[in-house]
């Protein structure tokens, strides 16, 4: 398994560099990314786009991955310059909508990290919406200082 | 009509007295710059750097301080100012000699001296990251009035803090500070405006 799980890794890495939106019903998730997690840091946090095609409102209300042992949603807010992250219920995302999840707003936490991320390695998280159901999409780990997917 | 135009220059003249009156007011206590009264913000402290050796603000006189607080397990706001003074540093050339980035933990219980050092290195190890008991982090915060509360329970807490990067002179004095989503050129521009 020590030797599989990088060959495993670059193989997902491999096929999924090329393709990373994942669509579910009227549901597009783009560029799913994540930083590579400095020193032992055992956080980390799953950045995404969901664009809404349909002509209903949906809600992102859970997410789960076999690398973290919880998985949260957080926003992230500064006020008077003080930085404050708050677990929600969920992230809506409206009828012709798109709902970004990027730094310094919504993200999705995961806590107690299996292992580092390490730039390039690719992860599998499964989403789960209110009325769409559940999906799974591949994050891709961008560098510690990364400020978009693929950089 | 005369009455009028003499109404509106004493107006003018007194919103331009109380701008001037505000902006002094903004130099001097808000911006720390009277040399004369105390630094507004800043001051002693006595903290544990990265290799676990005692430090204390003196420790670093003679350098331009960066000067920010907060935790390993931020996944967000930290990050991105770490990374922002690291690329700083790089574009800053031969002058990155004097200037010396300090990572503060508020987060004491969890960020030990090895924890911290592993994690700064990751950004650019010219980054000291200090750490200290629970009090000498209060003293810390409180000389740089950063605000800092834990939030939840268990092994998941996360930790509210102020996120400005404070820039502190040679000789310990107060500078000035840049916001949490300043830019690496930010940062450059504003040290070589006070260089």
């Amino acid at each position: 398994m020590r030797v599989l799980l990088p060959v495993l890794i670059l193989l997902c890495a491999l096929s999924t560099a090329a393709a990373q939106d994942t669509k579910i019903g009227d549901l597009l998730i783009a560029s799913p990314w994540a930083r590579a997690t400095p020193g032992a840091a055992p956080t980390g946090a799953v950045y995404l786009r969901i664009e809404n095609h349909g002509a209903d409102g949906d809600k992102l209300v859970a997410a789960a991955t076999p690398i973290a042992d919880r998985v949260m949603l957080h926003t992230h807010v500064v006020e008077n310059g003080v930085a404050q992250m708050r677990p929600v219920d969920g992230i809506d995302v409206a009828a012709g909508a798109t709902a970004e999840l990027k730094p310094g707003g919504f993200h999705i936490m995961l806590m107690d990290l299996h292992q580092p991320l390490r730039k390039s390695d690719v992860f599998p998280l499964t989403l789960t919406f209110e009325h769409a159901g559940k999906v799974e999409v591949q994050v891709y780990v961008g560098s510690v200082g990364a400020t978009g997917p693929g950089n | 009509m005369r009455l009028y135009r003499i109404a509106v220059a004493i107006g003018s003249l007194c919103l331009f007295a109380i701008a001037a009156v505000v902006y002094g007011w903004y130099q001097t206590e808000y911006l720390g710059g009277n040399p004369l009264s105390a630094p507004a913000i800043g001051g002693p402290f006595s903290l544990v750097d990265d290799n676990g050796n005692a430090v204390t603000d003196q420790t670093y006189r003679g350098k331009w301080l960066l000067v920010y607080f907060g935790y390993t397990f931020c996944p967000d706001a930290c990050p991105t100012t770490l990374n922002a003074v690291a690329t700083a540093l790089t574009a800053l050339g031969p002058d990155a000699e004097r200037v010396q980035p300090l990572f503060i933990t508020i987060d004491p219980d969890r960020d030990t001296p090895a924890v911290m050092k592993e994690y700064v290195a990751a950004f650019d190890s010219r980054i000291v990251g200090l750490t200290g008991s629970p009090e000498q982090i209060a003293a810390a915060a409180k000389a740089y009035r950063v605000y800092y509360q834990r939030i939840g329970g268990g092994s998941d807490y996360t930790m509210d803090h102020t996120v400005l990067l404070y820039i502190m002179d040679p000789n310990g004095r107060f500078s000035g500070f840049l916001s949490h989503d300043q830019t690496a050129e930010e940062i450059v521009q504003k040290l070589k405006s006070l260089f």
